[in-house]
């Protein structure tokens, strides 16, 4: 054991390789920016969304190989070497939006905003795990993400929707029409 | 809302960690999952020389069995416990309790290591690693040594661990398979730190008494408590409700949390009396249930 063993290691910058959205990004960052204000003001991914900045309200979620993660807590460093997803990914155009944000539109499954890039990548997630969830579940699934907008039932529809819509689309034809009819259905 | 500066390290080994805790002392902070220090970075309650992540070591990382213990490493993160076949096997306890810390997406980051060795009384980890009789390996510049949970946790964030050290694992006893157990927690809203919490892990002889218990409860006081008067009062007693809820009320005399804004001292002293009451219950039918399937 040395006694120097951190001179090799400094305050400032880093060079970090992180692959965002499916292409491999290398940047130099300080080593206490956030996972969060670097995703935000360094790759102008800014559906990454800052509320708190103490891990609290979850509007920062984004996938960090394929987990959802609060981005205010982590710092940019860390993502190195690894794949970080944002909203971003799904579609950045208003015409062809993703199943699971067609289904937040059609839902009103979302007011102001602030929370629905969150929302959106956690439904992403709670949807590839392939479990068919009540909406019970679906409510403690996405409790970690505050909304002050809607009172989350046309959150949890949407979850819904898209999940009968990803689920029938994995299935092939033939399952669409009950099962979109059983989660959306009576509700509103 | 921005960290201070601070000089980042990542070792990709325990013993160039411990030799960069030796050399930064008390002015540095090891940062597991960083779900309770970033915050503090972020708010800048917390301000070390330097930032030691341990997120790199892969030693850290292991779930391993060793004849009657299960060791778990201080960087494994806590939704790995969720579903893991060997955890669920010989520590059933620690899947139920780890669902209660926070979030998913706080889960998928915080660390088993980091839990204990923030050791808030309210968390999880600790409140199951002292009803668990487990013991905590730590490593420091003269070596490792071994220290029991119940000695670990010494006051409110405060342990056993010397400025130079560094938590490299959790040993977690062999439950026996016939043994029961429940961790209850009550808490205002869904992920809240728990207002009170209980873990109870419940051995039952042929004659349907209690063989042994551990009762252990968070959020009571400045470390996690042992409920040993619980346990006295229901030693070799028939586990029926008048003699376990007879016997949660031992826990009041430990509960030393003041008022504060999320709870009166007497309502925490109720809270504490209902949720051992509850985790003994559940524990008890888990061993009923266990030894019906014998």
């Amino acid at each position: 054991m040395t006694t120097s063993t951190g001179s090799k290691y400094g305050t400032g910058q880093r060079t970090v390789t992180v692959r965002v959205n499916g292409r491999d990004v290398t940047r130099e960052v300080s080593t206490r920016t956030t996972l969060a204000d670097f995703l935000r003001d360094d790759l102008d991914l800014v559906s990454v969304h800052l509320g708190c900045e103490h891990g609290v309200c979850g509007c920062c979620t984004i996938l960090l190989d394929g987990h959802s993660v609060r981005s205010c807590l982590m710092l940019a460093v860390q993502a190195d070497g690894h794949a970080v997803e944002t909203v971003e990914s799904l579609s950045g155009n208003p015409a062809e939006l993703h199943p699971i944000q067609e289904s937040f539109a059609e839902e009103q499954g979302l007011q102001c905003g602030f929370c629905t890039p969150a929302m959106v990548l956690r439904t992403k997630e709670i949807i590839e795990t392939g479990r068919e969830l009540t909406d019970a579940e679906v409510r403690h699934e996405i409790s970690g993400i505050l909304c002050r907008c809607t009172g989350y039932q046309n959150i949890v529809n949407a979850v819904q929707s898209a999940s009968a819509k990803l689920r029938c689309g994995a299935a092939g034809a033939g399952c669409g029409a009950a099962a979109t009819d059983d989660s959306t259905g009576g509700r509103h | 809302m921005k960290p201070p500066a601070f000089t980042y390290c990542d070792p990709d080994s325990v013993d160039e960690a411990v030799a960069l805790k030796n050399e930064y002392g008390i002015d540095s902070l090891v940062l597991a999952g960083g779900q309770s220090l970033l915050p503090m970075l972020n708010i800048r309650l917390a301000r070390p020389e330097a930032l030691i992540d341990i997120n790199r070591i892969s030693d850290l990382q292991k779930i391993e069995r060793w004849s009657d213990v299960l060791e778990i490493g201080a960087g494994v993160r806590q939704y790995q416990l969720e579903d893991h076949p060997l955890v669920q096997e010989l520590v059933p306890l620690l899947p139920q309790a780890v669902k209660f810390i926070g979030h998913i997406e706080n889960r998928h980051r915080g660390t088993v290591g980091g839990s204990i060795a923030h050791a808030d009384s309210a968390a999880e980890l600790p409140c199951t690693a002292v009803a668990l009789d487990a013991t905590l390996v730590v490593r420091g510049p003269s070596g490792s040594r071994t220290i029991a949970a119940r000695d670990f946790f010494q006051g409110w964030m405060t342990t056993a661990l010397e400025p130079e050290e560094v938590l490299v694992a959790v040993r977690y006893p062999v439950m026996p398979w016939t043994a029961g157990h429940g961790f209850v927690e009550v808490a205002r809203r869904e992920g809240d730190f728990a207002l009170a919490g209980a873990a109870a892990v419940v051995n039952l002889g042929e004659d349907g008494r209690i063989a042994s218990l551990a009762v252990s409860a968070a959020s009571i006081s400045d470390t996690p408590v042992r409920a040993t008067a619980v346990e006295q009062a229901l030693a070799g007693e028939l586990p029926t409700k008048e003699n376990i809820a007879r016997a949660a009320k031992e826990i009041v005399p430990s509960v030393t949390s003041g008022d504060d804004m999320h709870a009166t001292r007497a309502y925490r002293q109720h809270l504490a009396t209902v949720v051992v009451q509850r985790a003994i219950t559940a524990a008890v039918a888990r061993a009923h249930e266990r030894s019906n399937a014998q």
